[in-house]
């Protein structure tokens, strides 16, 4: 490789060099400064991420090819970007205080963020198996530390581990996958494959393709790779539960459109099939495991499981337009979960943390002002018009339906019927059982976060162009 | 002056019942009071006018609905038989408003009870001043409206919620008929407006239309269904059984509403489209039938109720049947007349029987009275007078009007005309008989009121029977003396008394004489080959005079049981068992249809209740799904072990499934 094929592509590259980069400093202060510094750390490391976020919003229209086709940049690219540094950020915010109260404050912790998000921003760019292979184990490793991070409990060490070794069999599959994939075509960049992979495949190809598939699935927790999340989200620090929820999400949902759509338009129906099954039984399992819990962040949990599954309605659409409701989708999807996180790190009782949703009780009478917003976030994640959630609920069954999928729209809309129960189930401990003792008020960071949240939420009823505009453009580059 | 005659009872109305509770009981009496005598004084001036001045008005107030080919409005139809009907329904009700500031005086709820007479008046206006069959209909139900509060004023007693049930449910029976009644007529002539409807009698007689397999003549099954919605309101024979019930309401309710007024509604729907039944022969004669069998019904079950606003409400009913019977031989005339006629001394029946009741502190099983004539002259002299004009004694209202319908009955060519004149000749003697007899067990004989004091009724055998009780009152202990009510009460007396006795007199020759032509003004429709009103003048002498006799008999006999051989009645009774049996139990009707229909219906109903609802829709629709979907969570709960390798085999699982899919039937 000649350093005329690296040195144009950089500032295409620029955004995820200054997180990498940023990183490394950041550690390396925080390393000589010592505990001093995590301050300044997490100050710096918001910065970084919004700058981030500005430099990818501001690169330029169309879609750029970097690094031998290995580097893609595009409109889709830009917009799962920026929702995935906006969910970092915000993730971030929740954890400044919560990790005070819990002694747990660490320039680690801002730092490993950074690289799991330089992770999914390779990821999400990735135009060949390698690169997305690299996104996707940097974001991870990332991950798996962070979620041990409170050391000294039992559960949270236990999340980490069952997600480090859950993710390394899910890695191992993925890239069996990818070197079937590769064997069978012979080249491992997406162009290169969807090029070979034309009418009638060879079975080697489709196997690969399942293999695949499910290593991605289990990044975006769909069932039946999921099995790990409800343990994970529980066991993590709140703060990572809301960043787990958020950004990589949008990363693992942004890699498996890019591959599906990217790498095998040829054979459309067949990954239709998994898609279809995949989101069959997250949307199903998303709404009927969930009522049978009691700790909030074990619902959410089940609960993006079941968002996750509704996303991929669109994708299993498989057109421009599903791949448009997709991108509302996560958007909307991002919104609200840090509202609702926001929330649940904010629930704490004398300083400590709880988690049980009949410790929301009687909250509209201590907190109206967080109940009414967080109810607001309940019914809009239950898809109830005019809220932001229904509209993105309606963008994937809409593309679903014109792609002749009638019956996995159906089956979303029961199922998200189902899933009301739960979302309005906490509405109602809210509002109408007998209060405990108060929880204590609402950090700042965090009152800011479902501020913006309950904004977006509500606001999109208002003008959903200023969204619709940047997501139609953001899919067509795909096509 | 026709806009204020309709709306000063709803003024009266509106003002009573939402500012009475701030305004207080007196005031609303007196509002409602001088409205509703207004309304009154207005309504003979329109008598007046349209009856022998200028004629019928037409008042259009508001386009009331347009929906396709219906369009109904809101208009005020004045002609002849409007205006007698305005002018009984505003005296009476004025009567009775003035009389209830008496009766209702120890009541809390007095604004509730004068919002509600007002707003029966208003709704019985709409009903008689309609133009079109819609407006009826609404004035129609809500006259039953007013009635069904009015019936349960007194909300604190199951008795009387339970007959303000029974009246709302019967009359249903009755509405649904006449509903369809309507839907026929608008069918076949395309309106629901009087004026356009009687010009298309004639073409709408000769059709048939399809129904079941069968034709049906469209004018008799719509004549029918129509009378099948007067039965109701009427109180007629299988439709009767909520009149007796009704009692449990205020007497002067009674009064107004199911004895003057209400009641007549469907004798004056009839009346009102006489040129519909008129073409309608086979439901003049059902019409006929019904009516006579009514009469003779009802006189037969007043023959011995002890409760004294029963009797009248039995009489009541058998006068209904009469005018029915006018009306089902052609005597339109007649019909109306007595209508006219029998408002005034019913109405002092009632209002005398109030003030009887109201002497004896709220008794109104006749047993415990008696002796009455020196505590209470004044209301025996109009109790008597109410009596002579019921029963038909010369020159009183009641001779004119219903000598007429017998005759009529016996000139009529109908074939029901010999069953119908035995059945109202038989039910005159039964009139005489029952009116004697409550006014001779009333006033007097020994006073049988003295023998209990403290409320110890032992009227068991009448636990259906309504008492006028006012639960709060403080009666019944310590002075127990009949005393003469206050003047509120005694005027409204005396002016129906007038009426009873010259109302006859004065108008007969307006509604079935000589000015017949110049009266109605065609108000009523009479076909060519009707003369009947001109037949019953050449009725052979004992057809005459068969209604005096009938009368004085039924006195003689009354007089001779209860004043001269008090032990005779009992006797008779204990002779006589089963018939005494059937005729105070009201030939069972009660009985029959609670085994027909109420039980059934419960029996349905419960049966839906608790299978159909609780079983089959919920077990299967809302519990069913809700259990289901709790079941699943908690399979779906279990899955999630907590162990590691549980997970990592689901996921390989997962894998091997797509996979699988492929392998075996995916991949193409």
């Amino acid at each position: 490789m000649t350093a005329a094929a690296i040195f144009p592509a950089l500032p295409l590259f620029l955004p995820e060099l200054l997180l990498a980069g940023g990183a490394l400093a950041l550690l390396l202060i925080g390393a000589f400064a010592g505990p001093r510094s995590t301050a300044f750390v997490n100050g710096m490391t918001l910065l970084l991420l919004i700058v981030a976020g500005a430099l990818v919003a501001m690169q330029p229209e169309g879609r750029t090819i970097a690094f031998n086709g290995a580097f893609v940049v595009d409109g889709f690219g830009r917009f799962m970007k920026v929702l995935a540094l906006i969910g970092a950020a915000g993730a971030l915010m929740l954890s400044f205080d919560d990790f005070r109260q819990r002694r747990l404050s660490a320039f680690e912790y801002p730092v490993l963020v950074l690289l799991s998000v330089t992770g999914m921003m390779v990821m999400i760019s990735a135009g060949d198996l390698i690169a997305l292979y690299i996104g996707l184990e940097l974001q991870s490793l990332a991950i798996y530390v962070i979620c041990a991070f409170d050391r000294d409990s039992t559960r949270s060490t236990e999340a980490g581990l069952k997600y480090f070794v859950l993710g390394a069999l899910s890695s191992g599959m993925l890239l069996y996958g990818a070197s079937l994939i590769y064997g069978f075509t012979g080249t491992v960049s997406f162009a290169g494959i969807a090029a070979a992979v034309t009418g009638a495949p060879h079975s080697g190809v489709i196997f690969g393709l399942a293999f695949l598939a499910a290593g991605l699935a289990f990044k975006m927790s769909a069932v039946p790779f999921h099995m790990w999340t409800p343990d994970v989200y529980e066991g993590a620090p709140t703060p990572v539960t809301a960043f787990l929820a958020s950004a990589p999400k949008v990363a693992a949902v942004a890699i498996t459109v890019r591959v599906l759509v990217g790498a095998f338009p040829g054979i459309t129906g067949q990954w239709q099939q998994i898609i279809v099954f995949v989101s069959f039984a997250s949307m199903a399992l998303g709404a009927f495991a969930a009522i049978g819990q009691h700790n909030i962040k074990r619902l959410m949990a089940y609960s993006s499981i079941g968002h996750m599954g509704f996303a991929l309605v669109g994708l299993a659409a498989g057109t421009e337009q599903g791949v448009y409701g997709v991108l509302l989708y996560m958007a909307i999807y991002v919104a609200m979960t840090l509202g609702v996180f926001a929330c649940i790190v904010s629930m704490r009782r004398n300083g400590q943390p709880v988690e049980a949703i009949s410790d929301l009780a009687g909250l509209s009478k201590q907190h109206p002002a967080m109940a009414y917003l967080f109810a607001l976030l309940m019914f809009s994640l239950a898809g109830i018009p005019p809220l932001a959630g229904f509209f993105a609920k309606f963008y994937v069954f809409a593309a679903a339906i014109q792609a002749k999928l009638t019956l996995l729209a159906v089956f979303g809309i029961l199922t998200s019927v189902v899933g009301a129960f739960y979302y309005l189930r906490i509405v109602k401990v809210m509002f109408f059982d007998e209060p405990k003792e108060a929880l204590d008020p609402m950090p700042g960071a965090a009152k800011l976060v479902l501020a913006l949240s309950s904004i977006v939420t509500v606001g999109y009823f208002v003008a959903p162009a200023l969204l619709n505009v940047v997501a139609v453009a953001a899919a067509k580059t795909l096509f | 002056m026709y806009h204020a005659i309709v709306f000063l009872p709803l003024a009266g109305f509106l003002i009573a019942g939402l500012f009475g509770r701030i305004m207080g009981a007196r005031a609303s009496e007196i509002v409602t009071t001088s409205l509703l005598f207004v309304s009154a004084a207005l309504s003979w001036v329109v008598f007046w006018q349209v009856a022998y001045q200028s004629g019928p008005v037409h008042v259009t107030i508001v386009n009331w609905m347009t929906s396709g080919g219906l369009a109904a409005d809101w208009a005020l139809k004045i002609d002849t038989l409007t205006a007698v009907m305005l002018v009984v329904v505003n005296t009476v009700s004025a009567l009775v408003h003035l009389y209830s500031i008496g009766y209702m005086h120890e009541d809390p709820s007095r604004p509730r009870f004068f919002a509600y007479l007002s707003l029966f008046t208003f709704a019985m206006l709409m009903l008689v001043t309609a133009d079109n069959l819609v407006q009826m209909f609404f004035g129609w139900e809500g006259v039953g409206l007013a009635s069904y509060l009015l019936i349960g004023f007194w909300y604190e007693k199951p008795s009387a919620n339970a007959a303000a049930m029974k009246a709302f449910v019967v009359n249903r029976v009755g509405d649904f008929g006449f509903l369809l009644g309507i839907f026929i007529v608008f069918v076949m002539t395309g309106s629901v407006a009087f004026d356009q409807i009687f010009p298309k009698a004639a073409e709408m007689a000769g059709k048939t239309f399809h129904f079941l397999g069968y034709d049906w003549n469209a004018m008799t099954i719509a004549c029918l269904m129509l009378f099948m919605g007067a039965m109701g309101k009427s109180a007629q024979f299988l439709l009767h059984t909520w009149l007796p019930d009704a009692m449990e309401g205020p007497t002067p309710v009674s009064a107004l509403i199911h004895a003057a007024t209400m009641v007549t509604a469907g004798v004056f729907m009839v009346a009102r489209l006489t040129p519909l039944f008129e073409l309608a022969p086979t439901a003049l004669v059902v019409m006929t039938v019904v009516g006579a069998t009514t009469a003779f019904f009802a006189a037969t079950v007043g023959l011995v109720q002890n409760d004294i606003k029963r009797v009248i409400a039995y009489s009541t009913c058998s006068q209904l049947g009469y005018m029915f019977v006018a009306l089902g031989v052609g005597a339109f005339g007649a019909g109306v007349f007595h209508l006219f006629t029998h408002a005034f001394f019913k109405a002092l029946l009632f209002l005398g029987a109030g003030s009887v009741i109201h002497a004896c502190h709220h008794e109104q099983d006749m047993r415990n009275m008696g002796g009455l004539r020196k505590y209470i002259p004044y209301t025996m002299i109009a109790m008597l007078i109410g009596n002579l004009a019921l029963t038909g004694f010369p020159y009183t209202a009641g001779y004119f009007s219903k000598d007429a319908i017998i005759e009529s009955a016996f000139a009529s060519h109908s074939p029901a005309a010999t069953y119908a004149f035995l059945c109202v000749v038989i039910a005159a003697l039964f009139t005489s008989f029952y009116s004697w007899r409550l006014f001779f067990m009333t006033f007097f004989g020994e006073p049988r009121w003295k023998h209990h004091d403290a409320h110890g009724h032992e009227d068991h055998a009448s636990a259906a029977h309504g008492r006028d009780d006012h639960a709060h009152a403080g009666h019944g202990h310590g002075d127990h003396t009949p005393h003469e009510s206050p003047m509120v009460m005694m005027i409204p007396l005396a002016v129906l008394s007038v009426g009873a006795l010259v109302a006859g007199a004065v108008f007969a020759g307006s509604f079935i004489g000589d000015n017949y032509e110049q009266f109605w003004k065609g108000a009523l429709f009479t076909a060519k080959d009707n003369h009947i009103l001109h037949d019953i003048h050449h009725v052979p002498l004992w057809v005459k005079l068969s209604p005096m006799i009938m009368m004085i008999l039924g006195f003689v006999i009354a007089w001779w049981f209860y004043v001269k051989n008090p032990a005779l009645p009992k006797q008779l009774a204990a002779d006589q068992p089963i018939l005494y049996r059937f005729l105070l139990n009201k030939w069972y009707f009660d009985e029959i249809y609670d085994f027909l229909f109420v039980r059934p219906a419960k029996w349905i109903g419960s049966f839906l209740w608790k299978k159909g609802d609780g079983w089959l829709i919920d077990g299967f629709g809302p519990d069913g799904v809700s259990a289901r979907v709790v079941d699943v969570a908690r399979g779906a709960v279990r899955l999630q072990s907590g162990y590691l390798y549980h997970y990592a085999f689901a996921m390989l699982i997962g894998v091997a499934i797509l996979v699988t899919w492929y392998l075996v039937g995916g991949a193409h």
